[in-house]
């Protein structure tokens, strides 16, 4: 009687221990949200936030698009040009832009962002005034650009004339810096998943930027949340449009290959 | 940012007597009279959505007063009872008395 008793406890504890083995399995799949080991922010999000994301008529960030969608169509400048009139429909012409963003640029020898690439437009072709950088024009250009790419997976490149880029976007990553001394490899690579403070660290993928971030109750660039991340570790933060930080938004981008574009994205 | 826009989303056909959703979002800065000027030190005035009210054909269904801890760029949703064919009205009044206005079409069939 007594063994049997064991017997049936034993029995119910491998299906307790299966029960959690699936689950796990369950856990460790995020869907089109990751990339073998490399996940998108939206993996460490709460189920609430994910929720706003998930529905596009509440995800906040939907109205920097329609702003974008607008302003495509928009002339402006001496030349009398809209950005519509050179690329046509947006839903065509900028299909797939994000996925290969930052990227090397012939004319500067440098790396360019596409918030660069919306002003060397303004400035060059529709002789308009380039947008100021965190401007909400700039920002709702760069959100419905980027949003047109939406799902795909990004994909920079990262060789021939964009390697020494790569580097030097690489060792900021990895260089300690500010009264803290600490890397954005210390957080985002060494202790991503863990908490510091009450506060998730996640891989620090840039994947769904300009991202609707809840704490800033609006949309923001890449250069932004450097700029943020660099004063959380008491450093000086470079100016946005920074060469320092176009070379590491392309080495952060290049972390996250594979993932979809999510712009706009919700995160807390 | 400076054009406030409302949105709204009811379903397309609803039955009669049937309980639907309705989503609305505003596009607003809701700000909240706590924070400074970096600059000068100043107050900043507080400045956001006190109410939105909803009527459908001409009889309020739903009003709410909102409070400076509401998030920019608010949403809500609520659940209203089809009754009849006709619109949704939509008003949503700031602290300077101004209101923006939003209208949808409710189609109920049967």
């Amino acid at each position: 009687m007594g063994k049997f008793h064991l017997g049936s406890l034993l029995a119910a504890g491998a299906i307790l221990a299966v029960g959690f083995s699936t689950q796990a399995n369950a856990e460790g799949k995020h869907g089109m949200y990751a990339n073998g080991e490399i996940r998108s922010g939206y993996t460490y999000l709460t189920p609430q936030s994910k929720a706003i994301q998930n529905d596009d008529f509440q995800n906040p960030g939907m109205i920097w698009v329609d702003d974008g969608a607008t302003l495509y169509e928009a002339v402006d400048g001496k030349a009398g040009k809209s950005c519509k009139a050179c690329h046509g429909k947006a839903e065509v012409a900028m299909k797939g832009v994000a996925t290969t963003y930052p990227k090397y640029d012939e004319d500067t020898k440098k790396i360019k962002n596409i918030e660069a690439q919306v002003n060397r437009c303004r400035t060059k072709h529709m002789q308009a005034k380039p947008w100021k950088y965190e401007s909400g024009q700039l920002l709702a250009m760069t959100v419905f650009i980027r949003h047109q790419s939406r799902g795909m997976p990004m994909n920079v490149s990262v060789d021939g004339p964009a390697v020494p880029f790569f580097q030097k976007g690489e060792k900021f990553y990895k260089q300690r810096r500010g009264a803290l001394d600490m890397a954005c490899s210390n957080c985002h690579i060494d202790n991503a998943g863990k908490n510091a403070r009450a506060n998730l660290l996640s891989q620090g993928q840039t994947n769904g930027f300009p991202t609707y971030r809840l704490k800033w109750q609006k949309v923001g660039s890449t250069h932004r949340r450097f700029r943020g991340c660099n004063k959380q570790v008491r450093a000086t933060p470079y100016k946005y449009a920074s060469d320092e930080y176009m070379n590491l938004e392309l080495y952060v981008a290049w972390r996250g290959r594979g993932l979809p574009v999510e712009t706009p994205a919700v995160r807390n | 940012m400076a054009k406030t826009k409302a949105r709204v989303k009811v379903p397309k056909s609803i039955k009669k007597g049937e309980v639907f959703q309705v989503k609305t979002l505003i596009s607003h800065k809701m700000e909240t009279g706590q924070r400074k000027n970096k600059k000068t030190g100043k107050k900043i005035s507080r400045m956001i959505i006190n109410k939105l009210v909803c009527q459908y054909n001409g009889k309020e269904v739903f009003a709410s007063d909102w409070h400076p801890a509401i998030s920019a760029n608010p949403y809500m949703a609520f659940y209203v009872k089809a009754d009849a064919s006709g619109s949704l009205d939509f008003t949503w009044t700031d602290d300077e008395g101004k209101s923006v206005k939003k209208s949808a079409k409710i189609t109920v069939a049967g």
